[in-house]
């Protein structure tokens, strides 16, 4: 196992490791574009790893250069000057071709909400919106009760009844329906961003998150302002997430 | 090619650059006579108002940084000097403020220049922030003439007020520091203002005083920020100046004063950088606690991508430095013994690197997205958000500062009777604030937001404390060390060198895509929610776009630096040497390391 001591073979080793780790290790599969960003990561430390040293850097190089000069190693030589253009030629080819699925999307999951919307003729300020239900404090399980059905008559078709977005309806989407128990979607937001998503829905999605994609419908139409908010409290109650609050900064509120 | 050519070559090359000048805004006059007497905009020719301004503005930026940056740090390294009586130090203080005068005239006329961008192009809008902030521009100018003659006093007085008069010389380099600084603070406050806006009545016109819209939501996070973020890039510069003298060195004793200066410019950079991620936090904390929209326009809108971008360039940032102290080892006899915590120091550094560049939104085919079930992925998910982003960077700062105590002891041997106490102490110091991080990241994701946020703090606490803590033991521990060997200066491998230009340039960069971020977040408003940007300019410009701008005005802010190191040389060889300022010996094993 002599052969293990050499610098380019390690380096190569750790290479080949790394990748079969993340590529069949990732359970489901980590997306190409992550999957291409790590493995750069990895071969920028390789790098720094065969060269961080004088010595380690002339094992590293040893077994390359010999190969491009050493008149032994012709034969050898020949095959990678042909092989590695090849290689490179058919990834280019295989990320240039078209293929049928659409390519990838630079899809904001959340986008900006924008400052104020239009809901059945008036004005609304999103920015700084707070839930109106929360001042009363002892009607709350009533309003979640009443979200709750609101959720059942409406929701649940695609979220599903467990909140995590495997409804019925989901396995006919792309993307798939948001999943309420995922602590990155509704604990990371304010309740004034669902408001504005459920009133407007996916046509009212900035261009950033491609509203062309999702299916979600406008409820403003469907739903009271007030049942919003109350399906907003079952969301959070249901899923025991708590809404993403501002502290109150010296500057006196916002 | 003589130098007497090579200026004949410069002046035609001079005329030729300000003709065109010239020439520009009589064409851009011409356009706008057609036009309404009283514009709120004019084009600015073939390139657009937006793209000039943008750049002449980065632009100058970069070069504000520079020269406000380099002085705070050469008057610490002329302080050292002077209490140690070590003539490097007051060496290597002149070549840094001589680099930073060079680079004088060239930022006062950058500026000169953005204003008359503004002045000509956006005269509207000038007009606005005119009557706001007028009272200002005297407090500005004023501070500029007190820090131009400070400066020049500072500069050409060095032999001057040498000896006994040394205190009043390292007093005029802080008061020029002050006064810059002051300089500064003042430009920020317009900058934001234009992002928070504070002090002013619903038509946009001031209530009270210039102080209410100047003391604004993001006017301190941004003082604080830059300020760091000015010795960080002066470090890279001066390290990167040092390389490029390195590389071109033809005796071993220049090489041995240059990799030393290079190594002092790495060290400033690598001890500011280490603070600056807990700024930039604060920072964004301001800017989404001024405006909801605007922070989450900036790290999960259509900028959340720019951040990817920043994540891999800080990361860049960290295995460069960490990689320039590995290389530098070699020069240090003893450093053996230090070699084999390289490879986990690497591991920990490039997990942490992965971690910190995954993305919240992935890059995600259809098929993707539905084997993944969601657009978040159920592993990698958790990777996206801030409680492991924080935990991974303080993690990455402690691995870092582990490297530069390893550097640091490198060819030291202590003798001192209780160093095993001592190092129990220290390593467990190192644990204990590990064990913070990761306790507090972990944590975070069982939280609210509002709680999770508050972690962060005691994060950063945990590994400032231990810092602070372990330097407090290893100074006295170290004192009076048993030596292994001096340090080689000058035979550092080559392609370290490359590292330190790389961090300027990676730096230099990351400076002007994280200030397009900043800038872009007001999206099409001059001042964010009182002026609307009514010009063809409104459209935030696409990030590939800004990439590629940003990119060039890098590439000429370089240009413009590489000529300025030049000029620099040519001091050297023409009567540098003969004002009193022979550069001392650094030779090959001599010099205690800093």
């Amino acid at each position: 196992m002599s052969f293990l001591r050499s610098r380019f073979v390690q380096a190569v080793l750790v290479l080949v490791l790394a990748f079969v780790i993340l590529r069949f290790g990732i359970r489901p599969p980590a997306p190409w574009s992550v999957l291409t960003l790590y493995m750069a990561i990895i071969f920028m430390a390789v790098l720094i790893f065969v060269s961080s040293d004088r010595d380690s850097w002339r094992d590293f190089i040893s077994p390359i250069w010999s190969t491009l000069v050493r008149p032994e190693r012709r034969v050898l030589r020949t095959v990678l000057v042909i092989v590695l253009p090849l290689l490179m030629g058919y990834y280019a080819y295989t990320q240039a071709a078209a293929r049928p699925q659409a390519p990838p999307e630079l899809r904001a999951v959340h986008p900006a909400p924008p400052a104020s919307i239009q809901l059945k003729g008036k004005e609304f300020n999103i920015s700084g919106a707070e839930n109106p239900l929360r001042k009363d404090a002892a009607r709350l399980k009533e309003h979640a009760a009443k979200g709750g059905e609101i959720y059942i008559r409406n929701c649940v078709y695609c979220h599903g009844d467990n909140l995590d977005g495997k409804g019925h309806f989901a396995p006919g989407f792309n993307p798939p329906p948001a999943n309420f128990q995922d602590p990155g979607t509704i604990a990371m937001l304010q309740e004034a961003y669902l408001f504005w998503r459920i009133a407007k829905g996916g046509p009212g999605l900035p261009k950033e998150s491609t509203p062309w994609n999702s299916v979600m419908p406008a409820w403003e139409d469907r739903l009271s302002e007030e049942q919003i908010w109350q399906v907003i409290i079952y969301l959070y109650e249901a899923t025991g997430q708590q809404p993403r609050r501002w502290e109150a900064g010296e500057h006196g509120g916002h | 090619m003589t130098i007497a050519r090579r200026g004949v070559w410069l002046l035609v090359l001079l005329g030729v650059a300000l003709a065109v000048l010239a020439a520009l805004p009589v064409e851009a006059q011409t356009a706008a006579q057609g036009a309404s007497r009283d514009p709120a905009y004019r084009a600015f020719p073939v390139l657009g108002s937006r793209l000039a301004v943008w750049a002449v503005a980065q632009l100058h930026l970069n070069f504000a940084a520079f020269i406000l940056g380099v002085p705070i740090f050469a008057v610490i390294i002329e302080a050292i000097g002077w209490r140690t009586g070590d003539a490097r130090y007051d060496w290597l203080s002149h070549e840094l403020v001589k680099l930073t005068f060079a680079a004088f005239s060239t930022t006062a006329l950058l500026g000169a220049l953005l204003l008359f961008l503004f002045v000509g192009y956006y005269p509207k809008f000038w007009t606005y922030m005119t009557s706001i902030f007028f009272p200002t521009y005297w407090i500005y100018a004023a501070l500029f003439f007190a820090e131009t003659f400070t400066v020049y006093l500072w500069y050409y007085g060095w032999d001057w007020l040498s000896g006994s008069r040394k205190w009043i010389h390292v007093g005029l380099g802080i008061l020029s520091n002050l006064f810059g600084t002051a300089i500064l603070v003042v430009a920020n406050s317009w900058v934001t203002f234009m992002i928070s806006p504070a002090g002013i009545d619903e038509s946009g016109a001031l209530k009270g005083g210039v102080w209410a819209a100047m003391y604004n939501y993001t006017w301190m996070p941004i003082n604080i920020h830059r300020l760091i973020a000015n010795i960080v890039f002066g470090g890279t510069i001066c390290a990167a100046y040092a390389a490029f003298r390195f590389l071109g060195a033809k005796s071993d004793e220049e090489r041995a004063r240059y990799d030393w200066m290079g190594y002092i410019g790495n060290f400033i950079a690598l001890a500011a950088f280490i603070v600056l991620p807990f700024a930039g936090y604060y920072l964004g904390r301001e800017i989404y606690a001024f405006n909801q929209t605007m922070g989450i326009t900036m790290m999960g809108g259509f900028m959340s991508w720019l951040w990817i971008i920043q994540a891999i360039l800080i990361g860049i940032l960290f295995l460069g430095s960490n990689y320039y102290l590995w290389l530098g080892m070699e020069r240090i006899p003893g450093s053996e013994r230090y070699r084999k915590y390289v490879p986990p120091m690497l591991i920990i550094l490039t997990l942490g690197f992965m971690i910190w560049a995954t993305p919240r939104s992935m890059v995600v085919t259809l098929d993707e997205a539905r084997a993944m079930g969601g657009t978040h992925h159920p592993l990698l998910g958790f990777f996206g958000v801030m409680s492991a982003k924080n935990t991974v960077v303080n993690l990455m700062i402690l691995t870092t500062f582990l490297s530069f105590i390893l550097y640091r002891r490198a060819n030291k041997i202590p003798t001192k009777p209780w160093v095993r106490t001592g190092m129990a102490v220290q390593w467990t110091a190192f644990a204990a604030a590990a064990c913070v991080v990761v306790f507090y990241g972990v944590y975070g994701y069982f939280v609210e937001s509002i709680v999770r946020i508050g972690f962060s703090v005691y994060q950063v606490v945990a590994v400032l404390g231990a810092i602070v803590l372990v330097m407090a033991i290893d100074i006295p521990m170290f004192k009076g060390a048993r030596t292994t060997g001096q340090i080689r200066w000058g035979t550092i491998a080559p392609h370290s060198q490359y590292v330190l230009i790389l961090l300027a340039v990676t730096f230099t960069w990351l400076m002007g895509l994280m200030g397009f971020a900043r800038s872009g977040i007001r999206q099409h408003w001059h001042v964010y929610g009182v002026m609307r940007d009514t010009s063809v300019d409104a459209a935030t410009p696409a990030l590939g776009y800004a990439a590629n701008v940003i990119t060039l005005v890098t590439l000429a802010f370089f240009l413009l630096v590489l000529f300025i190191f030049w000029l620099g040389g040519l001091g050297d060889k023409g009567q540098a040497e003969a004002h009193g300022h022979a550069a001392p010996a650094i030779a090959a094993g001599r010099g205690p390391e800093r």
